[in-house]
């Protein structure tokens, strides 16, 4: 799933700045799943906004929302006249649902209340390890289904490199916490599968132009257009 | 001579010194704050009584609100307690290792804590916000927690978001009735059910 962490308060009071009516908008999809902006978030967030304001003796009126999911304009219409009403909206949605009201509700401002952090897979109750990267270009059926692109430090399709010890990657973790090495998973779980084989298979550059690297993507599906 | 009367004044320790650390609140002998108690049916709620079987004297600031368990209790009942304009609110749950649903009180103490670093985000004294274990059979101790915690707050003095006029019990429980149980019945309001009338 998309995972998203709420930004610091100050940023949120900074991008919110004098706008006296603010909605803050969960989103009930993703972000609710992985405890961020959903609409119980969404209410602690106004809850701190409410209390910070009345301390700052600032007038400001600040209500709370959700939608099903701020990505699809059907649902944005049922949050329509809470915005309509609101000078401000701070989205806890995560980047495409932020995207999404800021386009459909235009000129309404809508800024953001987290940060969109990665596609990730709860590991345990709230814990999320980053698993996808969405290069638009799968290797992981080579890859005993362990994805070298998000979970080897440096993206290599060739690996393991020199930094490779014990298991364990030369980097860490932002918290100093080890990280495993990708090309050494991907090796045990060859070898429970006999494919040893592909480890020595020669892997040409990849192709980064089907990810970010080659500009907004775009995905059409014309058998599933409307007729 | 007006210079020579300032120096006499900081010398004698009466001129206000803005460098250095903010001065003190002083406390106000006559505030009497507001306190909200989420109390555990199983264990608080019941020491609470206990106390009150025991004719023990504790302060008349707290207002309880009956869950049935702590592990109830939600960040935003927390907060809207604070919201309401409390000036502290704790909650009361089993030991740890006895709660009746097992790890209530262990969630309830997570909660807690995390409400703590919202307030210090928000700029608001975490101190008013606390959770405490106790059984049924401590009445003593609950009597203990509420003199402990409402002195703590006397000498924090008001919430920063104290609003006259507020009715904070009210309030922070409508904002936790989803979870709230009833209160039980006032001595004086029981009524005694002695068969259908003929």
């Amino acid at each position: 799933m998309i995972t998203a962490e709420r930004k610091p308060l100050d940023e949120i009071l900074a991008l919110v700045g004098d706008n006296k009516k603010v909605l803050v908008a969960g989103c009930d999809t993703c972000v609710a799943i992985c405890l961020t902006g959903g609409e119980k978030e969404a209410e602690i967030l106004a809850s701190e906004l409410r209390i910070k304001a009345e301390q700052d003796g600032r007038d400001a009126s600040v209500e709370h929302t959700a939608a099903i999911r701020q990505c699809e304009w059907e649902y944005l219409d049922m949050i329509a006249e809470k915005v309509a009403d609101a000078d401000i909206v701070v989205s806890m949605a995560c980047g495409i649902g932020i995207q999404s009201m800021a386009e459909k509700f235009e000129p309404k401002l809508v800024v953001p209340g987290v940060n969109t952090n990665m596609l990730g897979m709860p590991q345990e109750h709230a814990v999320w390890l980053e698993r996808c990267g969405a290069c638009g270009d799968c290797v992981i059926g080579e890859t005993a289904g362990i994805c070298p692109v998000v979970r080897c430090s440096k993206s290599l399709m060739n690996g393991p490199c020199g930094g490779s010890h014990d298991g364990l990657c030369e980097v860490t973790g932002p918290e100093k916490e080890e990280i495993d090495c990708a090309w050494h998973l991907i090796w045990e779980r060859l070898k429970t599968q006999g494919r040893e084989d592909l480890m020595y298979v020669n892997r040409p550059p990849k192709n980064w132009s089907r990810s970010s690297s080659g500009g907004p993507r775009k995905m059409v599906r014309e058998e599933a257009k409307p007729v | 001579m007006a210079d020579a009367d300032v120096k006499t004044a900081a010398a004698e320790g009466d001129a206000p010194d803005a460098v250095d650390e903010a001065p003190k609140k002083p406390v106000d002998p006559d505030f009497e704050p507001e306190i909200i108690v989420f109390a555990c049916h199983y264990c608080a709620y019941a020491a609470a009584d206990l106390a009150g079987s025991m004719r023990l004297q504790y302060p008349s600031n707290i207002r309880m609100i009956k869950l049935p368990c702590t592990g109830k209790l939600e960040v935003i009942h927390l907060l809207k307690a604070i919201e309401a304009g409390a000036d502290g609110v704790y909650a009361a749950g089993c030991m740890e290792g006895e709660c009746h649903y097992l790890k209530g009180n262990l969630w309830a103490r997570k909660r807690v804590d995390h409400v703590k670093s919202l307030l210090a985000e928000v700029g608001i004294e975490p101190e008013r916000i606390e959770m405490y274990n106790m059984s049924s059979a401590m009445g003593a101790r609950f009597a203990e927690v509420a003199t402990e915690f409402t002195e703590r707050i006397k000498a924090l003095g008001p919430s920063p978001v104290r609003r006259e006029g507020v009715d904070v019990h009210a309030a922070a429980r409508d904002a936790a009735a989803g979870v709230a149980m009833p209160d039980d019945p006032a001595p004086s309001a029981v009524t005694s059910e002695e068969g259908p009338a003929e």
